[in-house]
Order: C-alpha cells, then sequence, then structure tokens
C-alpha cells in the first residue's frame, strides 16, 4: 500500500506518545498524530490546545489553532493566560509538539525569522506559544521537514529554545521542561545524546544514512545501530484518511491546502 | 471606564462608539483569540479614516492586516504573525521585510502576562518563559529580575494598557455585562487592563438573562464604555454556537493580500463600499450565512437555586 511521507511522520508521531498523558497539540500534523494516537494507542491521553482547551475531542479536522470544534464536547476552556500559566508553567504538560522553520543539533527551533531579525530576508511568524511549550513541556517532538535549508548548523533566530549550546546549558539556564525528545522527518528519527546533541537513531523504510547526512547542515551523529521504522499500518492509514482528514489537507495527498 | 456605577444604556451605533472613543495615535486592542475577533469595528475604523495607531493583539490575523494596508497602523506588538491555518500574514510580512512597520514582539505567555499585569494594576509582572530565546535581545522591555524570595532569576514584562480595547461577544445586556463563551482568549484581561472599552455583540438581551447566569459573565457592565448590537460583527472569524469562520475568506485573502491593487479594491469594496456592519451582511448574502451556521448543541441548565 503506498503512503507519503507525512502519513510516516504522522504513524510515527503517534505511537511514540505515552498514554494516560496531557498532550499540547498544535493544528496539522500535532493535531493528527494526537487523534490518531487517541483512536489507537491512547484513549485515556487529555488533548490541550493553546486556544485554551483541556480534552478537546473534535468532530472534524481543526482548521486553525482556535477552531470550534474544538470547544464543543471539550472538558474544559480557560483564558489565554491561564493556558500558558496554569498548564505549561505549572508543568502539567508531558509532551509538547512543535514545528518550524530551522532546526539547529541542539534542537533549537526558529519560527521567527530568515536572515537578520532587524533586515529579515523572510520574515516568519514568531513564538506564539512555540518558546513556552519549548521550555515548559516535560518533552518535545518535534516534526519537520529533513533538508538543508530546515537542517542548519546555525538558526537564524532561537525562538523556541531546545538544549540551547548543550543538555548542561540548558540545565544552567534552568528551563523547567524536560527539553527535545525527538525529531521527526520526512526521512527519519532523530534523538538527543548525553550531551544533547541530535543522533539519527531511524531511518523510514528506503531512506539511507547517507540520505540523511547529506541533508544536514552539520555531521550529524549517527547511532551505532541505525532502525527502520515501521511504515504505516493498514489501520492507521485508513483512521487518517477516513475519519481524521478526509479531504487530505495536510495528509499529502492534495496538491495544496489551499486548493 | 465609566466612573460612576450609574445605571444607563451604553447602547449606540458603530460609527458613534468609534467616532467617540477611538482617535488618531492611540494604543487599542481588538481582542479575540482566533474566535470573535471584532472585525466589524475594525472595518470601521477604516471607513472614518484613523490613523498612527498602536495595534496590539497576540495574533494580528487579518483584521491587523487589513488595517496595516489601509494605512491606520503606526506600530503593532504581537507575539504571532500568521494567518492562522492558511500561512504567512502577508501585508505585516512584507512591511516589516521592507523596514516599513515598526513591531514590538513577545511570546504569547509574555503579551498575555503583560494584560494580566495591566488587568491588576500592577507595573509589571514576572514569568519563567522567553529565558533561553532571542527575543530579549532584540526587545528590551524584556527584563530580568532575581525573586526576592528565593534569589532565582525570572523574566518580567511591562503592564499594557490600552488607550481602548474592542471586545466582540455573544451578547450583553444594555449597561455591557458580557456574557461570552467559547474559547475565551484574552478578552477579559484586555477589558480590566483597557482604559476605554467598547463591545460589540451578536444580540443585546435583557439584564435578566445575564441574572439567570452569572458565572457567564466575563465582563461587568461598569468597565464598558460603548455597547453596539452587531449581528455577525466577527465575520469572516467566527462566534460560537452562531457561525463559523468563514475558511474560504481566510484562504481567499492569502491571495487578495500579495496584491496591493487587489486589496485596494477588496477594501473599496466591502469596507469604503458599505456603510456600515448590516450592508456588509446584506452583501454578504444568505447563501454564506447559511453555509457558515452550525447545528445547536445546548447546554444543560445548572441550577443556581432561589434564597429567599
Amino acid at each position: 500500500m503506498s503512503y507519503t511521507s507525512a502519513e510516516t511522520m504522522i504513524a510515527v508521531a503517534a505511537r511514540s506518545l505515552p498514554n494516560h498523558a496531557r498532550i499540547f497539540v498544535g493544528i496539522g500534523l500535532p493535531n493528527l498524530a494526537a487523534n490518531l494516537a487517541r483512536k489507537l494507542y491512547t484513549p485515556d491521553n487529555i488533548l490541550i490546545y493553546e486556544a485554551g482547551v483541556i480534552g478537546a475531542e473534535p468532530l472534524r479536522l481543526p482548521i486553525s489553532i482556535g477552531d470550534p470544534c474544538l470547544v464543543t464536547g471539550s472538558l474544559a476552556v480557560c483564558s489565554f493566560h491561564n493556558i500558558f500559566a496554569n498548564y505549561l508553567q505549572r508543568g502539567l504538560i508531558d509532551v509538547g509538539f512543535l514545528g518550524g522553520a530551522q532546526i539547529d543539533r541542539y534542537g533549537n527551533i526558529n519560527t521567527t525569522v530568515v536572515g537578520d531579525y532587524r533586515n529579515p530576508k523572510v520574515r516568519l511568524g514568531g513564538s506564539g506559544g512555540g518558546c513556552e511549550i519549548a521550555i515548559f513541556a516535560k518533552k518535545i517532538i518535534t516534526i519537520i521537514p529533513h533538508d538543508l535549508r530546515h537542517f542548519p548548523a546555525k538558526v537564524d533566530f532561537i525562538t523556541s529554545p531546545g538544549f540551547v549550546g548543550g543538555r548542561q546549558n540548558r540545565t544552567a539556564l534552568k528551563l523547567p521542561g524536560g527539553g527535545p525528545e525527538k525529531v521527526i522527518t520526512n526521512l527519519g528519527v532523530l534523538e538527543f545524546d548525553a550531551d544533547g546533541e541530535m543522533i539519527l537513531t531511524h531511518v523510514h523504510p528506503g531512506v539511507t544514512v547517507e540520505k540523511v547526512r547529506e541533508n544536514t547542515g552539520w555531521d550529524l551523529n549517527v547511532a551505532s545501530e541505525v532502525k527502520e521504522t515501521d511504515p504505516p499500518t493498514p489501520e492507521e492509514l485508513r483512521v487518517m484518511r477516513e475519519e481524521l482528514d478526509p479531504d487530505g489537507v495536510y495528509l499529502g495527498r492534495r496538491k495544496s491546502k489551499t486548493a | 471606564m465609566q466612573n460612576d456605577c450609574e445605571k444607563k444604556s451604553k447602547v449606540m451605533d458603530l460609527y458613534t462608539a468609534v467616532k467617540k472613543f477611538i482617535h488618531n495615535g492611540d494604543t487599542i486592542y481588538l481582542a479575540g483569540f482566533t474566535h470573535l475577533i471584532p472585525f466589524g469595528v475594525a472595518h470601521e475604523i477604516i471607513r472614518q479614516g484613523i490613523k498612527d495607531l498602536i495595534l496590539c493583539r497576540a495574533t494580528p490575523d487579518l483584521i491587523y492586516d487589513q488595517m496595516i494596508f489601509a494605512g491606520c497602523a503606526r506600530k503593532i506588538i504581537f507575539s504571532w504573525s500568521g494567518n492562522p491555518g492558511v500561512g504567512m500574514l502577508q501585508g505585516f510580512r512584507k512591511r516589516v521585510e521592507e523596514g516599513k512597520l515598526e513591531i514590538e514582539e513577545y511570546t504569547h505567555f509574555g503579551l498575555a502576562t503583560r494584560l494580566l499585569a495591566g488587568a491588576h494594576g500592577m507595573s509589571f509582572y514576572p514569568l519563567k518563559s522567553i529565558r533561553g530565546s532571542d527575543l530579549p535581545l532584540y526587545n528590551h522591555y524584556i527584563k530580568t529580575i532575581n525573586c526576592p524570595y528565593t534569589g532565582e532569576e525570572v523574566t518580567v514584562v511591562p503592564a499594557l494598557n490600552p488607550d481602548v480595547g474592542v471586545i466582540h461577544a455573544q451578547r450583553a445586556d444594555q449597561e455591557g455585562n458580557v456574557h461570552l463563551w467559547g474559547i475565551m482568549g484574552e478578552q477579559q484581561e484586555v477589558a480590566f487592563a483597557s482604559k476605554k472599552l467598547i463591545v460589540t455583540v451578536e444580540e443585546i438581551v435583557d439584564e435578566s438573562v445575564i441574572r439567570s447566569d452569572p458565572n457567564r459573565t466575563l465582563i461587568p457592565g461598569f468597565l464598558v464604555d460603548a455597547v453596539v448590537e452587531l449581528p455577525w460583527g466577527a465575520h469572516p472569524s467566527y462566534a460560537q454556537g452562531y457561525y463559523d469562520r468563514d475558511n474560504a475568506f481566510y484562504i481567499k485573502w492569502d491571495e487578495i493580500s500579495r496584491d496591493e491593487e487587489q486589496v485596494r479594491q477588496w477594501l473599496g469594496e466591502w469596507v469604503f463600499g458599505v456603510a456600515n456592519r448590516q450592508e456588509y451582511i446584506q452583501k454578504l448574502g444568505a447563501e454564506n450565512i447559511l453555509r457558515l451556521l452550525p447545528r445547536n448543541s445546548f447546554s444543560n441548565p445548572v441550577n443556581f437555586g432561589i434564597y429567599l
């Protein structure tokens, strides 16, 4: 059965979620991964959205972070300040998802600017709640395309700190959350070693280690035994395609989400 | 805020409310996190040609993109600039890339904390975020202090007290006691932090409706300066239980906003080409309105009891 790289990333992310956990979810691939996991693997997880919705069980694909479908039937709704103060800063979030325009070897993420902040080549969205998720969540899973543009040696701007200059650096800064745990790309899965540096642990079926290294902007550490990820199962694909994203907006099954 | 608690109707039309309370050079906050975004007020500000505004919003969204294009903005205070669920915010982005728009940038929590300090009458508030990011290098309002009890270094941000706050909600009475449900965003903080407050609502209801469910009152009427009945006042964003987000327009704006000429035409047709919100809704048409209506899902009533 054929499948897209988005479907692979969603399936791999879904399988990596713990059960009985509070998951801070963003729109797009993280939302699909968290809901796929809720349907197949982690039914007791509580999905929390930045707009202030706790325990959402959306009946349709949310099209924005504040989609009304998140509210109807949820457990609780709180204010914008409360979601960051009471839930994130208080340390109640087990897993947070991030994406970005750039990620470096220490898992620092840039969603602010390409080029110089004061003289930008491309002005991006900025932090939103990304910086807070990065600082406070116990574990961070990042889903990001794997190429030289997204994996530079140095990010142009640290929007959401990972291990900053290494694991000890993050500890010295007293950032409360656990920092980056996993980076899931269209080529494979990367984790973080004792120094807080990214290390390739898995490649997706048909991807070589060499290809991953070629698409990474620094001399990438590679685990002594690189495993192959399991491709999406028929059941995972069925739930994604029939229940979660029937129009294929995020599954890479149509040309663009604005088509 | 009114200085007295004298009971009186603050109901007025949109033109009067904007004319009376929003002036050139003001710092304003049009509230609403993806939900209940007060587009009706924004379009009236554009129509009245109000300029040099400092526009504050966590997410500038289409509402500030339109005001930026229309020449209302001197500066943007924000924490995430995008077209939510669609992509970039083209007008904002282009002007920032060209160095033509001043910005003051926070994280969501940083900006929410600024508002909370303003709402609480404090001059600043601490938070544990932002540390480790590059934002403080470019925004010197973000500082650190040491906790006097533990010695721990924490981030601090200054209070934000807008000259005028604007809120759209589902319903209020004539004095401005506001019932708001669904995503609550930063509306309550904006109401308490702002020096003047304009409230627009889907419907004005009798005071008895408000009193039947006091836990749902997010904003007490004595904070409110103007109440405007403005059905569909948040379109193309949404009002929980009333209408859905017009996502087709959010996608269309991505295309319109890439071309200054298309924006001029759109503003000419949908903002300057209508006299008020009623004409905008008529122009929107029955088909669009029906498309955006949700099916009903009522909460179970709660029993407050009668205590004699």
